[in-house]
């Protein structure tokens, strides 16, 4: 529309409607008005501007305050970090404190005792990802020295070297695989105030050589251990004849003229599930020779299977030893097993677990040759803290031994760290 | 002696394998997200969100932030927990509240390496989180792996709720 049209138009609207004659601005006016409202825009444009700049400013401002943030936390965390303790070196432990309350057939037998039977002190160092070191320090029975019921002892201490994802190797003085608690027997992992049995007479728990060995694992869950040690030194005279528990030598100055060799397989390739066996063979038990005691096999197996609450475990293990002496004091065969069915639920703030155990020995030593029923529960008040309560039975197979048979109950409390 | 020699030998002899780690971030970021990993996030660990992650783990936090990957429902993490005495690097995917896989990346543990095979792990594929801040599916665990166990057992459930937390706006 052109300057002349407007005008027209403006001049015909003036005409026609004389009554807003006298509201109609001037040209002058109109081009103030128009002068006017181009400065506010001008001045809109500059503010929009400022506020633009402003804007990246913040922006600029907050990405730097984001990185110092980040900076921060990275420099908190570090600080953190290094605050613990040296990661590469750790402290661990357990322990367990017993009291029984054993009823005897002979009355002289009775006994009533507390016992804080284990403290054990575990330390760890990681030189590299490869290698590590792993021992155990225990006291047992409160009180070690001349006189004491106790004893200080040095239960592991190996070198662990990771050879692949697969295998590994330990050279020092280790615990042998061999049957359930050897290993493994952290007083949370298992029911009982007392241990079992078989891992007494025929597997002398906690048992412990000097020497070196090999740990292969693949993804099915088999894995495998073999392990060159030093052996046993069981006697061939005496009230403890033959008893394999006294043959321990407990790395101590040991005699080593003679090795043993042990292998293991095991399973565990289901959840829930442990299937494995053992074999040991030492060439001379006594580490003495023409003294009626040749040589010597161990032979354990055990299944563990644990399904939601409910629970089974059970152990055979039995030695075969060869010498005239040894066969003819009858103790050139000594076997032994149990089985523990069980059941863990929730209770408040922890698990309560209940078990039975029924276990039957046949050892060197006639107090060694019994079977016996056991009932008990766990109190898990954390998973590394528990109350047991146990009561059992012990009949001796010998009519010689009846004045040993007992009844009567057991607490404990035990811990993990 | 030969066999000491021999088995020391065969311990020197495998130097040059890769010990512990299974798994690069990289490659569970692969197996997490079939469309390429996405930019990684940073959730810092407020107050409330420490309390509840410390009452899983029933052990103090040390970390100020956990960092994870997203792309729409799904998450990832990679966290750590110390079963017997080092620390387990374990990767957990989640997607809308479950758990849809379990990875161990690093395992530096002496014993239950069992819980790196899928034989256990596959175990949480499916598992979510109910009001205890519980899995709500039974675990069967490892003889002897104890705490191996716990330790997976613990990460899985923190991851699900971190999810929780992530997604929760």
């Amino acid at each position: 529309m052109s300057f002349r049209s407007i005008t027209g138009a403006a001049f015909l609207a003036c005409t026609l409607a004389p009554s807003h004659a006298a509201e109609t601005p001037s040209i002058e006016e109109l081009w103030a008005l128009v002068r006017d409202q181009q400065a506010r825009i001008q001045e809109l444009e500059r503010r929009a501007q400022e506020a633009e700049r402003k804007l990246a400013d913040a922006s600029e401002q907050a990405a730097a305050t984001a990185a110092q943030v980040e900076a921060t936390g990275d420099f908190v965390e570090t600080l953190a970090s290094s605050a613990r303790p040296a990661a590469d070196s750790r402290i661990g432990g357990y322990g367990e404190l017993h009291y029984n309350n054993l009823d005897a057939a002979d009355p002289d037998r009775d006994e009533e005792q507390i016992d804080f039977h284990r403290f054990v002190l575990f330390f760890g160092h990681e030189f590299n990802d490869r290698t590590r070191f792993f021992s155990e320090l225990e006291i047992e029975h409160s009180l070690a020295g001349d006189g004491a019921p106790g004893e200080v002892e040095l239960e592991q201490a190996y070198i662990d070297h990771v050879v692949s994802d697969k295998l590994s190797a330990q050279a020092g003085l280790f615990l042998l695989p061999l049957g359930i608690l050897n290993e493994t027997h952290e007083p949370t992992t298992f029911y009982g105030v007392e241990r079992n049995d078989v891992e007494n007479v025929i597997i002398p728990t906690t048992w412990w050589e000097a020497g070196a060995g090999l740990t292969g694992r693949n993804a099915s869950g088999l894995s495998w251990q073999a392990a060159v040690h030093s052996g046993l030194a069981i006697p061939v005279a005496g009230s403890n004849a033959f008893r394999v528990r006294s043959g321990r030598q407990k790395v101590a100055e040991a005699l080593a003229s003679d090795a043993a060799l042990t292998l293991r397989l095991k399973y565990t390739g289901v959840p829930g599930l442990e299937l494995a066996g053992s074999l040991q063979y030492q060439s001379d038990p006594s580490q003495a020779g023409g003294d009626g005691l040749d040589s010597g096999t161990l032979f354990t197996a055990h299944a563990i299977y644990q399904r939601g609450r409910f629970g089974a475990r059970g152990l055979y293990g039995r030695w075969d030893f060869d010498g005239d002496g040894v066969e003819a004091a009858g103790a050139d065969e000594q076997t032994g097993w149990f089985v523990e069915p069980s059941y863990r639920f929730p209770v408040g703030n922890g698990d309560l677990g209940v078990y039975a155990r029924y276990e039957d020995l046949d050892g060197a030593r006639g107090a060694d040759q019994f079977s016996q029923w056991e009932l008990g529960l766990n109190y898990w008040l954390h998973p590394d803290v528990v109350f047991k309560f146990d009561y059992r039975n012990r009949d001796h197979d010998r009519a010689a031994d009846a004045g040993r048979d007992f009844d009567g109950i057991d607490l404990g409390l035990g811990y993990r760290f | 002696m030969r066999i000491v020699a021999a088995l020391l030998l065969l311990s020197a002899i495998g130097t040059h394998a890769e010990s512990g780690q299974y798994l690069k971030r990289e490659e569970f970021l692969k197996l997490a997200f079939a469309t390429g990993a996405p930019v990684e996030r940073v959730l810092w660990v407020d107050r409330g969100l420490r309390a509840s992650i410390e009452e899983i783990l029933d052990h103090p936090l040390s970390a100020l932030r956990i960092r994870y990957w997203r792309n729409d429902d799904t998450t990832a993490w990679i966290l750590d927990e110390i079963g017997k005495e080092k620390p387990i690097t374990i990767g957990v995917t989640i997607t809308n509240g479950a758990i849809g896989s379990v990875k161990i990346l690093e395992f530096r543990e002496s014993r239950g390496w069992e819980v790196r095979y899928p034989f256990f792990t596959d175990q949480f594929t499916g598992a979510g989180l109910d009001q205890r801040l519980e899995l709500d599916r039974r675990i069967d665990g490892i003889t002897g792996a104890t705490l191996s166990v716990r330790a997976v057992d613990k990460i899985a459930r923190v991851a699900l709720y971190l999810h929780r937390h992530a997604t929760k706006s």
